[in-house]
């Protein structure tokens, strides 16, 4: 095995030493915006929408300057291949259905390691240890800081047009724009402290935007779920923190850093000096976090109810790039996870992140079907798709997950945009797919066609980017010998097949019903809804069919509205049309990158420019040593059997159940007990909001709450208050007997000693002349007589 | 003669004064009581000049009296105004002074 | 002291000393004791005139001439004027003394005791000069030595008797 140190000095640059700019940029535009949002002529936004252009172009810099660097340190097997001819001569050579010359992707060859451009300033030092603010640029923090700064420059772009004339545009810009810096802080944190700053900051920005039409219950309930459910596995984040901290302190000391860098951690990781239960815990401990905030079972609930916030906030944070950030956690300490969990270790079959990665895939994929809100699909679209790039971070597919995590985002967002832009100008703000969607994409065929792209990305199709990515991750289950996460991959593109199929059906094909077919709720109008699926359990399940009937009341508990305090601009109207360009464009864009971005990175043709650019040196001291997989065709065709079966069976049951002919399967579910019973269990999301909520909230509020209140009262406050009483009782008696009778009592006999002593000798100042005289006389007659008697 | 006798005649006269000024309630016995002092005081310098043998005592005794006739008349002035403030001129009651 | 008086007693100086003396003693003693304002200023009289007498045996004849032209003849009358200004009424009054009995007595014994023993330890038995061997003081000695040496003294003296004399007339204005 070669172990390549690069003699060479990498190359560096300005973009490279100044990437720490990219994340300050968006932080003191959210200052601006706060204070001078108001004032500008449009309202905040040009200065958020200028700060994520800018840190976009840095961002830019950042990789075209690491790529530079790469290549400069040489080692890496595409070296050659870096330019545009060198990639189609890829291409060409993958039309051979075998791969006749293997060995690029074996693991007899270690590329050359990077170093990562480390840049820190401390900013508070405590006996001995330095916190730093800092950047840790490597490949992982240059993809991250390019996918953030240039998702959400399209979704500010996007949000101009979206949320015109909302009665709070200019702090939706200001929260879009912190978290957007939140995010790029903690994507290039150099230490655990910042990278919790950031993780913090955007969960503290989730929690506004979600809420950001607070004014109806049910969003802000929405935004303190969230905000909580987070914060119980933030509680592992502190505790993984200072495990860690402690655990790494004396590897990291002797190299004269801490034990909070992310890269001490990592060296000393693989360094074997670590003892295995601090490694186990530590890990276990921060992978609790990101169970919390990438949305993982059982933590998962939050994500679905957050689609309560505005459209751009979905597509933005809660898809593509805040909830992976507890991927983007295990992926940056990966060196942690894989030896606390003894990832890949001698024929491993199940490990902790694997094992939840894989019941998140199923458990979320299973709830999209039941969905009627276009954007819960999306939600539990998501949470499954986080569950793959767990699991394959569980299964030892480092850079697949990674490049699935690159390549969601741009397919997810577009889905989320997408329906953001049917709300907006095709079902009247509505969500609702049941009853307000229906044979759109001959009216918005941009965002038809947009979705269609990326429902094909995410669904794994040959060809587009989904199926470089994910295809990886299931593949690299296989090769390491995992194979029961292999059945759960397969299972879930699947699922993904179906439940795209029927969403895709139900709002953009088939017959138009409700809004999408011209007519208005009464209550859309005027009224501001911000009611996306409230948080009641609901054990009724709505009837499956759509019916002409509008039941206002059942609208406003299922029904999805988006808010508008404003004048509808499409007044008085004219039915669903195609979004206007400050829509559209982004969509075209986001649509094209899920078609292309995965040829950054096509095994099928030999190109791993990705893997090149991000992968960290797979050299066993910095990073572990993981196994690459080779891409077969024949491999492949197990999923993509699924996908096409997936893709059938699901529009053959859409066509029974939601088109216009009457069916046997129609209402199938209302009739076959077993059948009700299962609809029902999902429906009700597994009872585990009920289980959340009606036992472990409510016995935690009431019964311990109380408990606790209790010992409070009577155990801590007594001894407090005891030790009051005690003291009072104290400086009464010393007030009585001390001050009062010793203290008091001698400043008082100075005082009549003074007294006294004036009025002793007042007489002698009586105005009398004959006193006076006498006075006198006296004195000078005892005087007289003391001299004599002395001098005789 | 002795001159014990003449200063030990001035001592009592002055000791009779001296009585005088604190025991006396007019303000003109206490200005006589004064008189008895000063006169004292002129035996005494008398005395010492015949002792001595030169004229200092004469002149100083000349002095005294001069001295003693101007404080006498200013001294009366002011017993004067006092008891035409006052209507009275017994030193018991003129205690406006008292502290 | 007492065998002089035993033995040298019988000279007419003595003799002449020892009776004005006594006078002067007990015109003083009824001074500080008379309860009638003008007996005190009479007796007054009498010690000052014993004063002058006692001068005379001390060859000062100049200062007694003086003593009683200034002192009996201007001083005693404007005693008696002040008296005459400042009473009520005519004749012996109440008690004349204060209460200061208690302290006045104490305080002359006192003050006699201490100038007896400073006195008789100073100066046993020191004798003046007799009529021969005295030097006797003409008025010009004196007159030569109020505007000699002692001129200063003089000139402060006229000027305290010229205020003496505007004050007395601006206090007993009647204003």
């Amino acid at each position: 095995m070669i172990f390549a140190e690069s003699g060479l000095a990498a190359e560096t640059g300005w973009f490279l030493e100044h990437a720490f700019l990219i994340p300050i940029i968006p932080a003191v535009a959210f200052a601006l915006i706060i204070f001078f949002g108001k004032k500008m002529p449009m309202k905040g936004s040009e200065i958020g929408l200028a700060s994520m252009a800018a840190s976009c172009v840095l961002a830019m810099g950042v990789a075209y300057q690491w790529i530079q660097r790469v290549n400069s340190v040489g080692g890496h097997e595409t070296e050659g291949e870096a330019s545009l001819g060198g990639a189609f001569r890829s291409i060409g050579r993958a039309f051979r259905f075998v791969s006749a010359e293997g060995g690029e992707e074996g693991a007899s060859h270690v590329a050359a390691y990077v170093e990562p451009v480390i840049r820190k300033v401390v900013w508070w030092q405590s006996d001995g240890i330095e916190i730093g603010l800092g950047q840790h640029i490597d490949g992982l923090a240059v993809m991250m800081l390019l996918l953030v700064a240039f998702i959400s420059t399209l979704v500010q772009i996007f949000s101009l047009e979206y949320l015109r004339g909302d009665r709070r545009y200019t702090h939706f810009f200001a929260a879009l724009t912190l978290f957007s810096a939140g995010m790029l802080t903690m994507v290039l944190a150099e230490n655990m402290v910042q990278l919790i700053l950031g993780w913090e900051i955007m969960g503290l920005c989730s929690f506004m935007l979600i809420g950001h039409w607070w004014e109806e219950k049910a969003n802000s309930t929405a935004a303190l779920k969230a905000f909580l459910t987070v914060r119980v596995g933030d509680i592992g984040l502190l505790v993984g923190t200072g495990v860690i901290f402690f655990g790494a302190s004396a590897y990291a000391q002797k190299q004269g850093s801490n034990g909070f860098s992310i890269q001490m951690i990592n060296e000393w990781a693989l360094s074997g000096t670590g003892t295995h239960s601090v490694l186990l815990w530590g890990s276990v401990a921060l992978f609790i976090a990101c169970i919390g905030k990438s949305g993982q079972f059982p933590l998962h609930t939050w994500l679905p109810d957050a689609m309560a916030g505005p459209t751009p906030v979905s597509s933005l944070l809660h898809s593509s790039t805040m909830v992976v950030a507890g991927v983007f956690l295990v992926a940056r300490l990966y060196p942690l996870f894989h030896t606390g969990l003894e990832i890949n270790v001698g024929g491993q079959q199940f490990n902790l992140i694997a094992v939840i990665g894989g019941i998140t895939i199923l458990i979320a994929a299973v709830l999209a079907f039941v969905q009627n809100d276009i954007k819960k699909v999306l939600a539990y679209s998501t949470v499954s798709q986080l569950g793959y790039m767990m699991m394959g971070l569980g299964v030892g597919a480092w850079t697949p997950a990674v490049f699935h995590i690159f390549t969601h985002a741009f397919f997810k967002c577009c889905l989320f945009l997408c329906a953001g832009s049917v709300s907006h100008s095709g079902s009247h703000h509505s969500f609702d797919m049941k009853k307000d969607m229906g044979g759109l994409a001959r009216k918005m065929p941009i965002t038809a066609t947009c979705w269609i792209v990326s429902t094909l990305a995410l669904c794994g199709v040959p060809f587009f980017s989904g199926f470089f990515s994910k295809d990886e991750i299931i593949d690299y289950a296989h090769h390491n010998g995992y194979n029961v996460f292999f059945i759960v991959g397969l299972i879930g593109a699947f699922m993904t097949t179906a439940y795209m199929t029927r969403a895709t059906y139900l709002t953009f094909f088939g017959k138009a019903r409700g809004a999408a077919a011209g007519e208005h709720h009464d209550d859309a109008h005027g009224l501001d809804h911000g009611v996306h699926d409230a948080h009641a359990v609901d054990v009724t399940p709505p009837d499956p069919l759509p019916d002409n009937e509008h039941m206002p009341a059942l609208a406003m508990a299922h029904g999805a509205h988006d808010a508008h305090g404003a004048d509808d601009p499409h007044g008085a109207d004219h039915g669903p049309h195609e979004s206007p360009k400050l829509i559209t464009v982004p969509l075209v864009i986001l649509a094209v990158l899920a078609l292309v971005a995965g040829y950054v990175n096509a095994a099928p043709f030999k190109i791993h420019k990705f893997t090149d650019w991000v992968e960290p040196s797979l050299d066993g001291v910095r990073f572990p040593k993981l196994d690459h997989a080779k891409f077969e065709w024949i491999k492949a065709a197990p999923s993509i059997v699924l996908v096409a079966l997936g893709f059938i069976v699901s529009l053959g049951l859409c066509k029974a159940l939601y088109g216009s002919k009457k069916t046997a399967l129609q209402g199938i579910t209302k009739r076959v007990a077993p059948l009700r019973w299962g609809y029902n269990f999902l429906w009700n999301k597994y009872y585990l909001d009920a289980l959340y909520e009606n036992v472990i909230v409510r016995f935690v509020s009431g019964p311990l709450a109380r408990a606790a209140y209790w010992i409070n009262q009577n155990v801590l406050d007594r001894t407090v208050n005891e030790a009051g009483i005690g003291a009072r009782k104290l400086g009464g008696w010393i007030y009585r007997n001390i001050d009062q009778r010793v203290v008091d009592a001698t400043v008082n006999a100075s005082g009549a000693a003074a007294q006294g002593s004036g009025s002793a000798l007042q007489p002698t100042s009586s105005g009398k002349v004959n006193q006076y005289g006498a006075l006198l006389f006296g004195a000078a007659a005892i005087g007289a007589l003391v001299l004599v008697i002395v001098n005789t | 003669m002795l001159i014990n006798q003449f200063l030990l005649l001035a001592a009592v006269l002055f000791c009779i004064g001296v009585y005088g000024v604190i025991v006396r309630k007019n303000a003109v016995m206490v200005l006589m009581s004064v008189e008895l002092i000063l006169n004292s005081v002129n035996l005494n310098l008398l005395a010492f000049a015949l002792l001595h043998g030169g004229p200092d005592g004469h002149t100083f005794a000349l002095y005294v009296i001069a001295v003693a006739a101007a404080e006498v008349g200013v001294g009366l002035g002011l017993v004067l105004l006092v008891f035409r403030n006052k209507r009275s001129i017994a030193l018991d009651e003129l205690s406006e002074m008292k502290g | 002291m007492l065998s002089y008086i035993v033995a040298e007693a019988l000279v007419a100086q003595n003799i002449a000393f020892g009776i004005i003396a006594l006078v002067m003693v007990f015109g003083a003693l009824r001074v500080v004791t008379a309860n009638n304002v003008v007996h005190a200023a009479l007796y007054l009289v009498c010690v000052l005139g014993g004063a002058a007498a006692q001068y005379l045996l001390v060859y000062a004849e100049f200062v007694a001439v003086t003593q009683v032209l200034v002192y009996v003849g201007a001083v005693m009358v404007l005693f008696l004027f002040g008296v005459m200004l400042t009473r009520a009424k005519i004749g012996a009054e109440g008690d004349l003394n204060n209460n200061n009995a208690k302290i006045g007595v104490p305080v002359a014994l006192l003050m006699l005791t201490a100038m007896s023993i400073a006195l008789i330890n100073g100066f046993e038995d020191q004798k003046l000069p007799g009529p021969d061997e005295a030097k006797r003081i003409a008025i010009i000695d004196v007159s030569d030595n109020i505007f000699g040496p002692y001129l200063l003294p003089f000139w402060a003296l006229s000027f305290v008797l010229l205020v003496a004399v505007i004050g007395a007339i601006v206090l007993a204005r009647k204003d």
